[in-house]
């Protein structure tokens, strides 16, 4: 183990009774990395966090913090701090009283205590409502202060269950960016952060993990995850409207894949393919900030349009067409003229597809 | 019932505006008030009446508390050294011993047979030719051929029409003489210990029942909830063998302050138990798991969160708990024994039913000391109540 | 007052006890089990022991008390009542046969069942009653509180309040009694009500709903509350009248909390003891099991025998409610 790692998890197993909910887990994360676990719920993202927090116990597998082995150690001696979703603050603790919680648990001396309460609440800009309890807080204050109770302990992780889910819009991305700030200023501290929201994980994240049904779909950035999506899943969960998938066929395999689209319609897609799924179905997936308009000669899709969202800045189009089975979402920048019932012809750029196997694996990564 | 949230309440009221503006809505005032007179009206003339002469309430009713009654009192004359001579007759007149200036005459008489013989102010022949005059003021005149003799002076036998009396003499005689005072002490002698020692006990055990891992935890529960309903009257004769035996062997007595706090302990527990571990079950999660996460084991957990924010809970319980032991008499009456020392408020009360059945001053000053106590308890913190048995039902 | 004193210092005593087990076992429990220190390994192995025990202490001074003062005793009843007055000869099933062939207790049956049929569905029905009323007017909330009142005084307070009311004079004599009052009034006879059988059980179970009704209210006023307004605001549209929003509405969605001030009730009801002991002591066909059983206690220097099989009949049956408790306690448990 370098000391550049910052946490390691090695297939990682949880079962409650004999179902199990994560299925194995390989992940390691560098030093003052920001991570970021995204899924639908129930995917088992949260339930891995709190492994990693001690909170519920490993079934099996490994769990090292920056190179230590730290399955049975309890949560309070790993070196992680937690922000709760509900804050967690505790009701009747003033604020300092809050902070410095843990600092008295530990036994730490007065005058630590109070250093170091003091200056993580100059930091939050906490420090008129030291003496407040949580409940003369806003939502807002109260998240700064659950994040500077996990401060105080100048933890090597800082965890992060969907921290900003209680919080109304505006306040939302304002906390957004204090999170980002405080990640620029705890440079040596890694931080993991759980949402459902993939914006919150496309602006935070150094590095995204995308879960599905208790197992890691894809480890990126967030425009590795965007651009390079491993597979359907991937796909279809990041980016919104969700990337519109159809059916094709192989023609030709090699540096170009060749595809025929449901009706007829040939294109070369730069992606490699193996010559063993020549004329298998394959799915391509197009963002629908992907195609264009166009003539009714040179379109690859047509389709009559059910219903315009008009958005200011975008609209969206939505498409029944003889390609898909549900609804084909375009969005087209800035206002149009179009209405429910015109039939449109679009195009895309060959290189801004994704093609995906019938296992839903991107040819990308086979 | 401050605590029932009335605000959503006051929406279905709103809804319901189309109702309170019917004539209907005068029958439903009406028969409110009608349930509130019927279940006040009992504690009410207990409470009056002790306050009542003892002489007036038990010739009337305590609904007639404040207009004057009839009685039948005995009164003297002054003693016979007080006479003089006037016109050959020997008189001795003056105001009746003893008589409430407040209070009118009605009728008197001289002997016993005949109480109210004549009307006041007529004038009633005695015996030896002698003459008896009583007016409805109280001033007597009494005249008669021959002196009158003796040390005392004659008895004067009327009814008057009292005016009405309030008097805090029955409390004196209840508190001093009759042993309620004592009986007061030892109820609060019996009451705090056992109010207080379950409640710690129970706490601890509701706490590992919600928040700790535990093989068996369901069953406990249950076991519990199984105990709530189990009949006192299974416990009393094991206990009072155990007692026995126990005091035997230690030679001292079965019957001990600390032997009815233990049982009282044993009791509550059940309730204690459920009521506790409904509330701190529902405390939040994240709260309990962000505490292990700074640091604090089960006991930093329990002693600096869990702790304090039951308060509620803790309270609903002490106020049922108390209530419960102060009103007691079977538990006291079977572990307690019956000395000056020991006897409790409710079993003194039953003593008094009866020794003293008929001396409703007695009777009714006693009942109200006794029950003055919880009633304060209701009064004052009557929302924890509320929300005690609102916790504690099992539902 | 000395004797205060000593009950305040067995409080301090009592609660310092307490603090010193938790807090001494939980130290003990470091010493034994050491966190810090030690290797990792060790360490793990220690939290894991030590996570184990510790619910044990917690648990341990309840389970004690519990199983001592509740548990063992049923176990215990049950061994006594099929032995002879001193709980040494065993004499099988003698004690429920005589029971059987007893006519008190034969009367105390049924006194007990007309008391089980009478009190909870009187209480829940006043209650129910009252806390709809009220729920309508502005001055409900005090009226609440005098109804509710009653439930603070000990039943032998009640039995003297509600003795009082039911005094008797001999006709011709002003009665200082309510009910002599009033029925003097409406030009009837007065009757020494206590002694005449049946209207006096009557009577009795007068005191208990008089103090049962407040708590049947206090619980159904707040499931009445807890009612979604939606539900109530629905019928109205639906033109739906009072009457019709209480009982096909209002009632159906709070048959579970009528169900508990039901049970609640019958259980107290089985126990009920202090208002025969002091209104009548089982005289003019009053007795119930609970007096009974007391009375057996000590008549005659105590018949642990007799008085443990009636203790028994009492708690069988209370076992119908107490399984259908814990039913609904597991039910609940579950479902969060």
């Amino acid at each position: 183990m370098t000391s550049s790692t910052g946490l390691t998890l090695k297939n990682i197993k949880k079962s409650y009774g004999k179902t199990e909910v994560l299925h194995g887990i390989d992940l390691d994360i560098k030093l003052g990395e920001f991570v970021v676990f995204v899924g639908p719920s129930g995917c088992g993202k949260s339930t891995l966090l709190r492994m990693i927090a001690g909170l519920e116990d490993i079934t099996s597998g490994d769990l090292f913090i920056e190179g230590h082995n730290v399955n049975d150690i309890p949560s309070a001696m790993r070196g992680i701090a937690m922000v709760f979703q509900s804050y967690a603050l505790y009701p009747h603790m003033t604020v300092y009283d809050n902070m410095a919680f843990s600092m008295r648990i530990a036994k730490e001396d007065k005058a630590t205590i109070d250093e170091r309460v003091t200056s993580t609440a100059a930091m939050l800009q906490l420090t008129d409502y030291l003496y407040r309890l949580p409940k003369a807080l806003s939502g807002g204050q109260r998240q700064r202060v659950a994040i500077g109770r996990a401060i105080v302990r100048n933890p090597k992780v800082f965890l992060f269950d969907e921290p900003l889910s209680n919080l109304d819009a505006s306040l939302r991305v304002q906390t957004r960016i204090e999170i980002a700030n405080l990640n620029e200023s705890l440079k040596e501290t890694t931080m993991i952060y759980v949402t459902h929201d993939q914006i919150e994980a496309m602006t935070l994240a150094d590095r995204i993990v995308v879960l599905s049904a208790g197992k890691i779909e894809q480890v990126g950035t967030p425009l590795e995850l965007y651009g390079q999506p491993a597979n359907l899943f991937v796909a279809q969960f990041i980016g919104s409207p969700a990337m519109n998938i159809f059916t094709v066929t192989l023609i030709k395999s090699g540096e170009l894949t060749s595809i025929q689209s449901q009706n007829g319609h040939q294109v070369d897609i730069p992606i490699k393919s193996h010559s063993d799924i020549e004329n298998q179905t394959l799915s391509i997936g197009v963002r629908p900030e992907d195609f264009r308009l166009a003539d009714q000669a040179s379109c690859m899709l047509s389709g009559t349009i059910s219903f315009v969202e008009s958005l200011g800045e975008v609209t969206l189009l939505h498409l029944d067409s003889a390609e898909s089975k549900v609804p084909v979402i375009v969005k087209i920048p800035g206002i149009i003229n179009k209405h429910k019932g015109e039939t449109i012809y679009l195009t895309v750029d060959a290189d801004k597809t994704h093609l995906f196997d019938a296992n839903g694996i991107s040819l990308r990564y086979l | 019932m401050q605590s029932i949230p009335s605000n959503k309440s006051n929406r279905v009221m709103m809804s319901l505006k189309q109702m309170r503006r019917s004539p209907l809505m005068l029958l439903v005032h009406l028969s409110v008030l009608l349930l509130v007179l019927l279940w006040t009206f009992p504690t009410a003339g207990l409470l009056i009446s002790s306050f009542r002469d003892k002489d007036q309430l038990a010739v009337s009713g305590w609904w007639e508390a404040l207009s004057s009654s009839e009685q039948n009192l005995i009164g003297r004359t002054d003693a016979p050294d007080q006479q003089v001579l006037l016109d050959g007759e020997y008189v001795l007149a003056g105001k009746i011993e003893d008589f409430n200036p407040k209070d009118e005459i009605l009728r008197f008489g001289w002997t016993s047979q005949e109480p109210e013989a004549y009307l006041a102010g007529s004038v009633a022949k005695m015996r030896d030719g002698g003459t008896l005059t009583v007016a409805g003021d109280g001033r007597y005149s009494m005249a008669s051929p021959t002196p009158f003799t003796g040390s005392r002076g004659n008895r004067v036998f009327y009814t008057a029409l009292a005016s009405p009396k309030f008097t805090l003499d029955n409390y004196d005689e209840v508190l001093h003489s009759e042993g309620i005072g004592q009986s007061f002490i030892n109820s609060l002698t019996v009451t705090i210990p056992a109010t207080i020692i379950p409640i710690l006990i129970a706490a601890f055990a509701a706490y590992a029942l919600s928040w700790m891992r535990l093989p068996g935890r369901g069953i406990l529960i249950a076991l519990v909830v199984g105990l709530l309903v189990v009949p006192l009257q299974m416990s009393l004769i094991p206990l009072l063998q155990l007692y026995n035996t126990i005091g035997g062997y230690f030679g001292v007595s079965a019957k001990s302050y600390l032997g009815i706090w233990l049982a009282h302990t044993g009791f509550g527990l059940p309730l204690a138990i459920y009521l506790l571990r409904n509330y701190i079950s529902g405390l939040p999660k994240e709260i309990i798991e962000s505490a292990r996460v700074d640091g604090a084991n089960d006991f930093d957990i329990f002693v600096k969160i869990i702790l304090p924010l039951s308060f509620p809970a803790l309270a609903s319980f002490a106020i049922f708990q108390f209530l419960w032991v102060w009103n007691d008499l079977l538990v006291a009456t079977v572990f307690l024994g019956n000395g000056e020392h020991e006897l409790v408020l409710t079993g003194r009360l039953r003593e008094l039913l009866g020794s003293r059945g008929g001396n409703w001053e007695i009777l009714t000053a006693s009942a109200f000391v006794s029950i003055a106590v919880p009633l304060t308890v209701f009064w004052t913190l009557q929302r924890y109540l509320v929300r005690g048995l609102l916790t504690g039902s099992v539902k | 007052m000395e004797q205060l004193y000593y009950s305040l210092l067995a409080m301090l005593l009592g609660v310092f006890a307490c603090v010193f087990y938790f807090f001494g076992s939980n130290w003990l429990l470091g010493v034994i089990f050491p966190i810090n220190h030690v290797s990792n390994q060790k360490m793990a192995k220690n939290i894991r022991r030590a996570a184990a025990i510790r619910p044990w202490l917690f648990l341990g001074p309840a389970l004690f008390f519990l199983g001592l003062y509740l548990v063992y005793p049923v176990f215990d009843s049950v061994y006594l009542s099929l032995h002879g007055r001193n709980g040494e000869d065993f004499v099988g099933l003698a004690n429920y046969q005589w029971l059987f062939n007893d006519n008190e207790f034969i009367e105390s049956l049924i006194n007990n069942v007309m008391w089980l049929l009478i009190v909870p569905a009187l209480s829940t029905f006043f209650g129910l009653i009252i806390a709809a009323l009220t729920d309508r007017i502005r001055w409900g909330n005090i009226a609440k509180s005098l109804i509710f009142m009653p439930m603070a005084i000990s039943f032998i307070g009640a039995s003297i309040i509600w003795k009082f009311v039911y005094d008797y004079r001999a006709e011709g004599s002003d009665q200082i009694g309510l009910l002599n009052a009033v029925v003097e009034y409406f030009g009837g006879t007065p009757q020494a009500w206590i002694t005449i059988p049946f209207w006096n059980d009557i009577l009795l179970m007068v005191i208990l709903i008089w103090i049962q009704t407040g708590f049947a209210m206090v619980i159904l006023s707040a499931a009445l509350r807890g009612i979604p307004e939606e539900t109530v605001e629905a019928a109205v549209l639906d033109g739906a009248n009072g009457i019709q929003i209480f009982f096909k509405i209002l009632i159906p969605q709070i048959w579970g909390s009528i169900a508990v001030v039901w049970t609640t009730i019958t259980i107290l009801v089985l126990k009920v003891f202090d208002i025969v002991l002091a209104m009548t002591n089982g005289q003019w066909d009053t007795q119930v099991l609970a007096n009974m059983m007391f009375d057996w206690m000590f008549r005659g220097g105590g018949d642990f025998g007799r008085g443990a099989a009636i203790a028994v009949i009492i708690m069988i049956a209370v076992i119908p409610v107490m399984v259908w408790n814990v039913r609904q306690a597991n039910a609940q448990m579950e479902g969060r």
